[in-house]
């Protein structure tokens, strides 16, 4: 199979005022597929997924998005920590709306076609139930999947989501997970997910892109996931423990700060299959 | 309270209450009451500089919202809106007194500057108000869902317009438009209440935008014709009244947000 891939990150490389944030990140998905993007706190998640959102510009190295050539492809979207105002009169309906023609100028006609799509959408991610509900007083399990419409109503080739699992309980975060495994199958999106614990995400990722200090190593998660692998990444040694069908990466014989940096966020894992 | 000369007082005061509701609607849901405040109050030197100058007042309070809005949005690179407004407004009314000494312009101008007259409204004051209550609800119409979706998020805005820009300075502008026209009016203390107090009553009474929006003009439309009625009858100044209604229709909704959670 050699088509194109929907996203390839060349040597991409950020600065963040004087500092390099991401050096030299090379990675590339196909359509469909479902990458983890772990890292821990700093490592340049959030820096990396507004890169290639063009937020940011690149000091060097290159972003191709599939279909870049003439129109730019959308792109779905849900960033980190969104906090939506309760008092803002918009219903999770309406949010998947705006991801359909949010963009667009001009006043919007009440159309079927349009409400059949929100509607869709919205059954798609099991959110009829809490479709006229204002957003923000929806839970955070229920924000996260009208976003996750809102996201996916343009039918993106490439949909990135940075943290969509933090402060969901054990149970949403597995639902979650499946829903997004689910329909970037269905609807042929590669899916960029970032997240701090790659736990959740064992049994759903096809490939991860691993960031340490802005440094990434990227492939199946049996390639990546190994103590040689990771302790090259991290400049030190690290030991890949896998126990109880988790996988956790614990800096070994480390100097203080080195240490420090781990002990910080000790718990990296992956259930390798 | 019908008469001939009244009527220009009616049709400029629906204007200015159309265009308030619904430019407030807009400032309510981002959050920016605070720039709808510097905005007016900041373009009042413009207008004691026109009467030092002896040009329509119309035309110096135009320019200042505009000075305003390029201020803010500069200032708003390092700063917060807050802040960046605060800045404007407190520069602006410094240049103002210094203006108003200058120009020995006094009382009478200067208190319906600040507080409004809706009933010394002019003929060619009348077009002047229509053809910027046009071009504000043009633009605002133009810009209705993007600005509705950068309320909702920034970052899903620009992910959405495919590029990291905002429409904040666009959004400044047609509230510097609705200003200059409504200034002369109400008074440049008391617009940001018209602008703030339909538009947030009215979200309490609906989850939906658009309903909210249109809401929040038909009660700006109530404040103001309520105002001059009572203005009217009173002799009271009409600035008064509509910012007192405006407050009530404030303390309103939130007493129904607070008794029934979200409308619905
Ligand atoms: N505007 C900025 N200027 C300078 N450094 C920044 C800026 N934004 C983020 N950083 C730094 O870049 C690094 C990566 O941040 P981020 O991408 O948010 O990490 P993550 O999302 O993985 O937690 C952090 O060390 C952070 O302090
Ligand atoms: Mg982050």
């Amino acid at each position: 199979m050699s088509r194109s891939p929907a996203l390839s990150v060349e040597g991409a490389c950020v600065a963040l005022g004087a500092r390099l944030v991401l050096r030299d990140v090379t990675f590339a998905l196909e359509p469909g597929e479902f990458c983890a993007l772990i890292g821990s706190n700093g490592s340049g998640k959030t820096t990396l997924l507004r890169a290639i959102l063009g937020f940011v510009p690149l000091a060097a190295g290159e972003i191709r998005l599939e279909g870049a050539a003439g129109a730019p492809d959308p792109i779905g979207y849900v960033p980190q920590k969104l906090a939506l105002d309760p008092a803002l009169p918009l219903r999770a309906r309406d949010v998947v709306a705006l991801g359909l023609d949010g963009a667009r100028l001009g006043i919007s006609w009440p159309s079927k076609a349009r409400n059949a799509e929100v509607d869709r959408m919205l059954r798609a991610v099991g959110a009829e139930g809490f479709a006229e509900q204002r957003i923000g007083l929806l839970s955070g399990g229920q924000q996260q999947r009208v976003l996750v419409a809102h996201a996916l109503v343009r039918r993106p080739r490439l949909l990135l989501l940075d943290e969509p699992l933090a402060n969901l309980d054990v149970r949403s975060t597995a639902e979650i997970v499946a829903l997004l495994r689910r329909l970037s199958r269905e609807y042929g999106a590669a899916v960029l997910l970032s997240a701090h614990d790659m736990n959740p995400l064992l049994s759903a990722m096809d490939r991860i892109v691993y960031l340490a200090n802005g440094a990434a190593v990227a492939g199946r998660p049996e390639e990546v996931v190994r103590t040689e692998v990771l302790s090259s990444l991290y400049g030190y040694h690290v030991d890949v423990v896998r126990v109880h069908g988790r996988v956790v990466v614990v800096a070994a014989e480390a100097g203080e700060q080195i240490h420090e940096a781990v002990a910080r966020d000790p718990v990296h894992t992956a259930s390798v299959p | 309270m019908f008469a001939a000369f009244m009527l220009h007082a009616w049709l400029v005061a629906t204007m200015v209450a159309i265009v308030g509701g619904a430019v407030g609607f807009f400032v309510v849901a981002r959050r920016a009451a605070f720039a709808a405040h510097a905005l007016p109050l900041g373009a009042f030197p413009g207008a004691a500089a026109a009467s030092l100058l002896g040009v329509n007042e119309l035309l110096g309070l135009a320019l200042f919202s505009g000075v305003g809005v390029i201020a803010i949005t500069q200032l708003q690179r390092g700063e917060r809106r807050e802040v960046a407004s605060a800045l404007w407004l407190a520069f602006a009314l410094a240049l103002g007194v210094l203006l108003l000494s200058l120009s020995g312009a006094y009382a009478q101008s200067l208190y319906g500057l600040l507080f409004g007259e809706v009933l010394g409204i002019s003929r060619t004051q009348v077009f002047g108000i229509a053809l910027l209550s046009a071009l504000t609800l043009a633009l605002l119409a133009l810009l209705a869902r993007p600005l509705l979706l950068e309320s909702l998020s920034g970052d899903l805005a620009a992910a959405a317009f495919g590029r990291a820009r905002s429409l904040e300075g666009a959004f400044l502008l047609i509230v510097a438009l609705s200003t200059a026209m409504a200034v002369p009016v109400v008074g440049a203390l008391l617009v940001f209440s018209l602008m703030v107090g339909p538009a947030s009553a009215a979200r309490a009474y609906t989850n939906r935008p658009w309903r909210a929006l249109l809401l929040s003009v038909l009660l700006s439309m109530a404040v103001v014709w309520s105002a001059i009625a009572l203005t009217y009858l009173t002799d009271w100044p009409v600035g008064f009244f509509v910012g007192a209604l405006s407050a009530m229709c404030y303390v309103a909704g939130r007493r129904r947000s607070l008794l029934a959670g979200a409308g619905s």
